[in-house]
């Protein structure tokens, strides 16, 4: 098989670490008013949708009013989530220096808090990118997303416990930073997770006020209607969300690594494992908004700190770049990506599907080549 | 109504409700201080006087202090202090001078740009460089230039007040035309019966009162020490030290009090600097210079958030995850791990790694 550090002679990948620095310096060079811009309107757009959706909800009697409303709901809570929450907390537009756009400031409309989140996603899994072990999203702690992970009879469940991710995807977020597989495991006190808990009991008392008490009972005898959308935009919300993100790293020929291999990583070899540990969704410009531009989850992956409104700008430079280095680029539709996703699920809820072979297989056997494309 | 605002926030989480007030108009909100620019007006060639609006959430100075104010340049926030000329008791409006630096960044953007009807930011007022209560019988009050703005806003306070003490107003312009507020100075010395107004110009030799820069004659000849004076002093750095070295060798440094617009010098050694400077989020590293670490985080090509460089503003506070580093205002060392520090002050001793 052929491993992450003998793809590429040491050269070659010091080399192809330059050519992705010198992309990054020079969109960061050349951030400035528009990137500014661009996220306000977004901003303002979320905004709209809000009140649009809160507002026709007090018309929830009736039926295309309601739908309206949870439509635009849903939609605002997917963009506030995506494409600004996530990218601003990411530090995306912290050079602006606006309080309002600042990663250490920001809170986003679900019931993870911002901070806990930060930690696990922006360090966690953004250092350790698809590393075995290290990498906690990998299966967020419940899932058997990686055959290389030992089969026990409990992942028999796992194509139930991913619907139930998927459904209840803000929740998962949120327990995820509990890592109670963790302390389950005894690697960590339940005692030194008090400051976790209590941001997250302060965060969902929130959320779950607003969505589920405060907005219902403002509508009066239409409470239940209203409640009843509010749980359906948070329910688009999360089935999307987790869609966008599971498409991210676990298709099927992304790879993933072991400790082993990356230890004393240099840059370029950091640069190679997150192109190979990533995979882009195609589609068109409101598709990429609205998945918060993790359709181009190659190239954030490479620059998470660079507005996301500039991944489609630089893809095709990444990708003829690993053309180059005859490095493959995942990508495909949504439903190609989405549906190798769900069979892995299945096929690694069953003990005969696992290492060593399968997973050679895998990293072999899949991915569209660049060269080709 | 705080039950209304209340229940607004409550609905309105996680981003509060300025965050929507925001986009109907950027002077409706409510918990931040925002100032919308009522008139412009240029007094010399190279300073710019504004007025300000303030929002609902401001709530007063006290004359002598200073606001930072925040402008957008190319999409970044730019934050600078500045020191209201206006009486503290006009709650409705602010008056600012600034003065272009050549090779500045914000006071030439808002000396070119600042147009009526900008919104710009603006922080709670700041700062100790104010009178005392009761009022003082006798004060002198000297500046240079745009050094003018903090003790005029004291002078116009006092008259509003229709303080009837002695005042010294000594001011140094580089010439007649460099005067600030001229008109205002002779319309306040009309008003207040105590006053006397002294111009002084450092690059002519005619008119006005004085000539040259700041001297012991200048101080004996219009404010000749007497017990229980006080004398409030802000202006470019040259007038400052001659000012300070003045009281000093008459033995009344206490009763001055003095106000640095220019970031005082700080104490470096750079020659016996040793360690790395390691930058945690981007991984950069840097070999310690012995300059304050803001400076060594550009120099190792980052660009983290700061103010006024001069350990006044607090933007630039971030978490030493490691090592010791020192104030270079107070000369404090800082052992700890995970301890916040002024960036544009704090100067690293051995290795360091910062959060940054
Ligand atoms: C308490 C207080 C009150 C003040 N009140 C007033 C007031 O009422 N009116 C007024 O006009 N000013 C006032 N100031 C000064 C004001 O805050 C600004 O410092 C001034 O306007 C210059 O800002 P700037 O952005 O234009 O310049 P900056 O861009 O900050 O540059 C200032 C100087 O530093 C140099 N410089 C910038 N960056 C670097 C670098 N990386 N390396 C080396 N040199 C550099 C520039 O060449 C320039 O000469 C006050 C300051 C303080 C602290």
């Amino acid at each position: 098989m052929t491993g992450l550090q003998d793809r590429l002679t040491p050269e070659q990948v010091e080399e192809f670490g330059r050519e992705m620095d010198a992309i990054r310096q020079r969109i960061v060079a050349d951030l400035g008013a528009e990137d500014v811009q661009y996220i306000q309107n977004v901003i303002k757009a979320q905004r709209a949708l809000e009140v649009a959706g809160r507002g026709l909800l007090f018309a929830g009697f009736f039926p295309p009013a309601w739908i309206a409303g949870v439509g635009a709901l849903s939609l605002s809570k997917i963009l506030d989530n995506m494409e600004i929450g996530h990218n601003v907390m990411h530090g995306q537009y912290d050079w602006t220096r606006d309080p309002a756009l600042s990663s250490r400031r920001f809170e986003w409309d679900t019931v993870a808090p911002a901070e806990n989140w930060r930690h696990s996603h922006n360090y966690i899994h953004h250092t350790y990118t698809n590393i075995l072990d290290k990498d906690r999203d990998i299966g967020y702690g419940v899932l058997r997303m990686d055959p290389d992970q030992r089969w026990h009879p409990y992942y028999l469940g796992n194509p139930v416990y991913a619907a139930l991710l998927a459904v209840f995807f803000q929740w998962g977020v949120m327990l995820h930073d509990l890592e109670f597989d963790r302390i389950v495991k005894g690697e960590r006190s339940w005692a030194s997770t008090k400051e976790v808990r209590a941001r997250m009991v302060r965060k969902a008392a929130r959320q779950v006020g607003k969505d589920y008490a405060l907005f219902p009972l403002l509508t009066g005898p239409l409470a239940p209607l209203t409640l009843l959308g509010n749980a359906t935009a948070n329910l688009t919300r999360n089935l999307w969300a987790f869609a966008i993100i599971f498409c991210g790293h676990f298709p099927a020929d992304v790879e993933s690594f072991t400790e082993e291999e990356t230890e004393n990583e240099t840059r370029g070899q950091w640069y190679l494992r997150q192109i190979l540990g990533s995979a882009n969704i195609t589609g068109g410009p409101l598709f990429h908004i609205l998945t918060g531009n993790l359709s181009h989850q190659i190239e954030h992956h490479l620059f998470p700190d660079i507005p996301a409104r500039r991944y489609p700008q630089i893809a095709g430079e990444v990708r003829a770049i690993c053309a180059k280095y005859g490095l493959p680029y995942h990508t495909g539709p949504l439903h190609r990506q989405l549906f190798s996703v769900a069979r892995k699920i299945v096929k690694l809820a069953l003990p005969w599907n696992g290492r060593p072979s399968e997973r050679e297989s895998a990293t072999l056997g899949g991915g569209e080549r660049a060269a080709a494309a | 109504m705080p039950r209304i605002a209340a229940l607004a926030e409550a609905l309105l989480t996680p981003h509060g409700a300025d965050r929507y007030l925001e986009l109907i108009h950027p002077m409706l909100v409510r918990r931040e201080i925002r100032g919308v620019v009522t008139s412009v007006r240029r007094q010399t060639a190279d300073t710019v006087t504004f007025t300000v609006r303030p929002s609902r959430a401001w709530r007063g100075f006290t004359a002598g202090q200073y606001v930072r104010i925040t402008v957008d340049i190319d999409g970044v926030r730019r934050t600078r202090c500045y020191s209201p000329a206006s009486s503290q008791h006009r709650r409705d409006e602010l008056e600012f001078t600034v003065k272009a630096d050549p090779s500045g960044l914000v006071s030439r953007h808002l000396h070119e740009r600042i147009t009526e009807g900008a919104v710009l930011g603006l922080s709670e007022p700041d700062g100790a460089f104010t009178l005392p209560r009761p009022r003082p019988g006798r004060l002198v009050l000297i500046s240079g230039g745009s050094g003018i703005t903090p003790v005029l806003s004291m002078l116009r306070t006092l008259a509003d007040e229709g303080h009837r003490g002695e005042i010294v107003f000594l001011h140094y312009a580089n010439t007649a035309d460099d005067v600030l507020y001229r008109d205002e100075l002779a319309d306040l010395a009309r008003r207040l019966p105590g006053l006397r107004v002294v111009l002084g110009y450092t690059h002519q030799d005619s008119g006005g009162d004085l000539h040259g820069f700041c001297t012991a004659e200048h101080l004996d000849a219009v404010a000749p020490d007497r017990a229980g004076t006080l004398t409030y002093l802000c202006g470019p750095p040259g007038l400052l030290t001659a000012v300070r070295a003045l009281t000093e060798h008459r033995g009344t440094s206490e009763r001055l009090r003095t106000e640095d617009f220019a970031p005082p010098s700080l104490e470096l050694d750079t020659t016996n600097a040793t360690g790395t400077v390691r930058f945690a989020h981007s991984g950069r590293e840097i070999a310690n210079s012995g300059r304050p670490l803001l400076e060594q985080a550009e120099e190792a090509g980052l660009s983290p958030e700061h103010g006024c460089r001069m350990g006044i503003c607090f933007s630039c506070t971030t978490v030493k995850a490691r090592g010791c580093v020192r104030n270079a205002l107070s000369g404090e060392l800082s052992h700890d791990d995970d301890e916040e520090i002024q960036l544009c002050i704090s100067v690293p001793v051995g290795d360091v790694e910062i959060n940054a």
